[in-house]
């Protein structure tokens, strides 16, 4: 039997991998692979307290469920934008892409 | 040590590995394959923890369409800086700091909570969890309403996302 803190400082160290991902990668499409794993460390969180919680509450799959769905579609609309840029800009580096900035 | 403590620890060792190469390596091609490795694991701890369907959801949704998503968006917006030139921003170093930062407060957090030598109950024999799973995503008393506001988000996202990325010459 596992105790539930391996999941839990598991879960954290992969959102901090992914949180350094997220700020020091300079490519765009860098970035959502890194918001793809905070987000899976986010699930991991979400399963392990239901399993450890109770069980015959699904509330923690469901919200797992959502994630996925939320998660499928940040992508959609991410590498779409992203493409988008590119075709217009020829770049997709995260600092080249400073149109809006003051 | 248990079976399940022996694969517990060989995919939260692959996970970090493959996560610690996605933020890491050089070509991208190479990070999104790290990514499905990582997520290979992350399918492994669903399993590990009785969520069967979740397994085999992170494996259809996230590795067969996520996934390769990202391997075609790397393959379309390929001609920048594949192998050469410097991949982080000149800031990384205070990125560093700041995740540890984070991983260091979370493992404060942790310690300090009482809770965590937790071991989980066993599901009785009788409970289906799927079953289970399915009547909390279509019953009014449960969570039938988020569930359709999620598809309504995924349709106006994928819409969406047609649109943004339409030629409209």
């Amino acid at each position: 039997m596992i105790p539930l803190n391996w999941f839990l400082y598991l879960s954290a160290a992969l959102f901090s991998i992914g949180l350094f991902g997220v700020l020091a990668r300079r490519n765009a499409v860098a970035i959502l692979l890194s918001v793809e794993l905070m987000l899976n460390a986010v699930n991991i969180n979400l399963v392990a307290f239901w399993r450890y919680g109770n069980t015959a509450s699904m509330a923690g799959q469901v919200f797992a469920i959502i994630v996925f769905a939320v998660a499928a579609a940040e992508v959609a609309v991410g590498l779409s934008l992203i493409y988008s840029i590119y075709r217009r800009r020829g770049t997709i580096i995260a600092d080249e892409l400073d149109l809006m900035k003051w | 040590m248990a079976a399940s403590q022996i694969i517990f620890i060989f995919s939260a060792a692959l996970i970090i590995a493959s996560a610690v190469m996605v933020v890491s390596s050089r070509n991208l091609i190479h990070a999104a394959l790290w990514l499905i490795a990582a997520l290979f694991g992350v399918a492994i701890l669903y399993a590990v923890l009785d969520a069967g369907f979740l397994a085999v959801v992170q494996v259809v949704v996230y590795i067969g369409a996520i996934a390769i998503m990202f391997i075609f968006a790397v393959m379309l917006t390929h001609r920048d800086m594949r192998d050469s030139g410097v991949q982080v921003n000149p800031g990384w170093p205070l990125a560093a700091v700041l995740s540890l930062l984070t991983f260091g407060g979370l493992f404060a957090i942790l310690s300090k909570w009482n809770g965590l030598g937790n071991l989980p109950a066993p599901i009785p024999g009788t409970t289906n969890t799927l079953a289970q799973l399915g009547l909390a995503l279509t019953s009014p008393d449960a969570y039938v309403l988020p569930f359709e506001v999620a598809s309504v988000l995924l349709l106006a996202a994928l819409i969406g996302s047609v649109y943004v990325a339409m030629n409209k010459k």
